[in-house]
């Protein structure tokens, strides 16, 4: 299904963009099983239509919204972001969607929120991955409030010119290119702001290899690899070296976002 | 209870070679079908390394084997099952050495004192090297039989080096079906020999059977 989307030149990257087969058959969606050909194979029990997101929480404007609702909060716009999974590998995708804080502005956060939390869909009868204990379900990820009112933090609702697919997190996500790719919440069905940083799943599973922040930082290496560099898929062969990773990604225009935090301890 | 003749045994032994040879094989056309999935290097890194733990598990299994089926000729396959662990760790570690660190042994070096999931794995492969190389006839008749022997119990360090190492490398995914899988598979293996030592050790010594 299409999706039409204007392109946003502030968001484009040199980088040429990966295959959209590449995209859409190699990546981390646990609630379809571990491997990373999973949720390509297994993803086609996902109902992504109908579809609501709750938006509760530290809001002056809790609300349901639907499909339909999201798509036409904000005029969507194509963005090319570098994706930087925390395994050591790359991609570079067009996405479709808009702004995050766009849909913020419009549930006016209250003076307690300081936090937002996604919660991904969790329903058993969708999703077989959920049968194993690898994490605590329902998956939950999480950003502070100003990381999320960044504007480069994207409100996902397509890619490569199309609905996502549903292995890519259909049919809406967040997308932070700037923190590694778990950070980006799939399938989200709530949005809840909070005052106290939220629980978040791989941090819950293992603090002391998945921050809460998890921002991108090739100076601090993951307890069982080094973060240093990275392959990119579909472009980094056999033959040569693998490339070296940029902080915050590339984008360092969030690094206001951090000023005075001392990021080998809030990794 | 089967007993190959010698002509038989050949051919076991060469069906054994060849079929050793298909995960080779596999990853090749593969590579040209173009169906190593979006990350090649990761594939091949994952399927070298689930060969060796395969062919470790085959060679320790060829002892109980033995005993259960009471087909003794098959220790005629120990030491090729034995080497081709070794050349799927070999392919397994050129991979690391290749594609991770591009032949830069400094760097490689650097990444095996860090992270103990890369020690454990290479010093299981280090210890690997000695067995290969004393797998020939030669070198059992250098060595001296008893000498030999207790050389080739470095396997029971190394299997459950393998273990550990391919059980770090999937904590990260917090997904231990798999190495827990291989753990009991090598725990029974190395628990029957403890558990028929246990036995002979416990039954007086045979005295000579009268003539």
């Amino acid at each position: 299904q299409k999706l039409v989307a204007k392109p946003n030149s502030a968001y484009v990257v040199v980088d040429k963009p990966t295959a959209y087969k590449d995209a859409t058959s190699y990546n981390n969606f646990y609630e379809f099983g571990t491997d990373k050909a999973d949720p390509a194979k297994y993803a086609g029990t996902l109902k992504p239509s109908p579809w609501t997101v709750s938006i509760e929480g530290e809001i002056n404007k809790p609300q349901v919204l639907d499909l339909d609702g999201l798509r036409k909060l904000a005029p969507l716009e194509e963005r090319i972001y570098r994706l930087r999974c925390v395994e050591g590998w790359s991609m570079v995708i067009p996405w479709i969607g808009y702004s995050l804080s766009a849909l913020i502005r419009k549930v006016e956060p209250n003076g307690n929120a300081k936090y937002i939390e996604f919660t991904s869909l969790a329903d058993k009868r969708q999703m077989p991955g959920l049968g194993s204990p690898v994490l605590d379900w329902p998956y939950v990820e999480g950003l502070r409030l100003d990381e999320a009112m960044h504007p480069l933090a994207l409100l996902g609702l397509g890619m490569y010119g199309e609905v996502l697919p549903n292995q890519n997190g259909a049919p809406v996500r967040v997308v932070v290119p700037w923190k590694y790719g778990f950070k980006s919440a799939k399938s989200i069905v709530k949005i809840r702001f909070t005052r106290d940083q939220p629980k978040t799943a791989w941090n819950q599973a293992a603090a002391a290899e998945y921050g809460f922040y998890s921002n991108v930082n090739p100076q601090v290496d993951h307890p069982r690899w080094s973060q240093a560099s990275e392959r990119r898929i579909g472009e980094d062969s056999f033959f040569t070296r693998k490339r070296k990773t940029l902080m915050f990604n590339g984008y360092a225009e969030v690094a206001s976002l951090y000023t005075g935090m001392d990021l080998q301890k809030f990794f | 209870m089967f007993h190959p003749a010698p002509r038989q045994l050949q051919v076991i032994k060469a069906a054994v070679f060849v079929a050793a040879l298909l995960p080779l094989a596999r990853l090749v056309w593969f590579g040209f079908a173009d169906r190593l999935s979006a990350n090649p290097i990761e594939f091949i890194t994952r399927s070298t390394g689930d060969w060796t733990l395969y062919f470790l598990c085959l060679t320790l299994a060829v002892t109980p084997l033995r005993r259960l089926l009471q087909w003794p000729w098959l220790i005629k396959l120990r030491r090729m099952l034995g080497l081709f662990c070794f050349f799927y760790a070999v392919l397994h570690f050129t991979t690391f050495l290749w594609f991770d660190h591009f032949f830069d042994i400094g760097e490689m070096w650097r990444d095996v004192l860090k992270r103990p999931f890369i020690a454990v794995g290479f010093t299981a492969f280090v210890l690997l090297i000695p067995l290969a190389a004393t797998s020939t006839n030669a070198m059992v008749r250098r060595l001296g039989g008893k000498r030999w022997q207790w050389l080739h119990r470095l396997i029971y360090v190394i299997a459950p080096l393998g273990i550990l190492h391919f059980w770090w490398m999937k904590a990260g995914k917090h997904d231990f079906a798999e190495p827990i899988l291989f753990g009991v598979i090598v725990a029974i293996l190395l628990g029957a020999r403890l558990y028929w030592r246990f036995l002979r050790n416990k039954t007086p010594p045979l005295r000579a059977a009268p003539r």
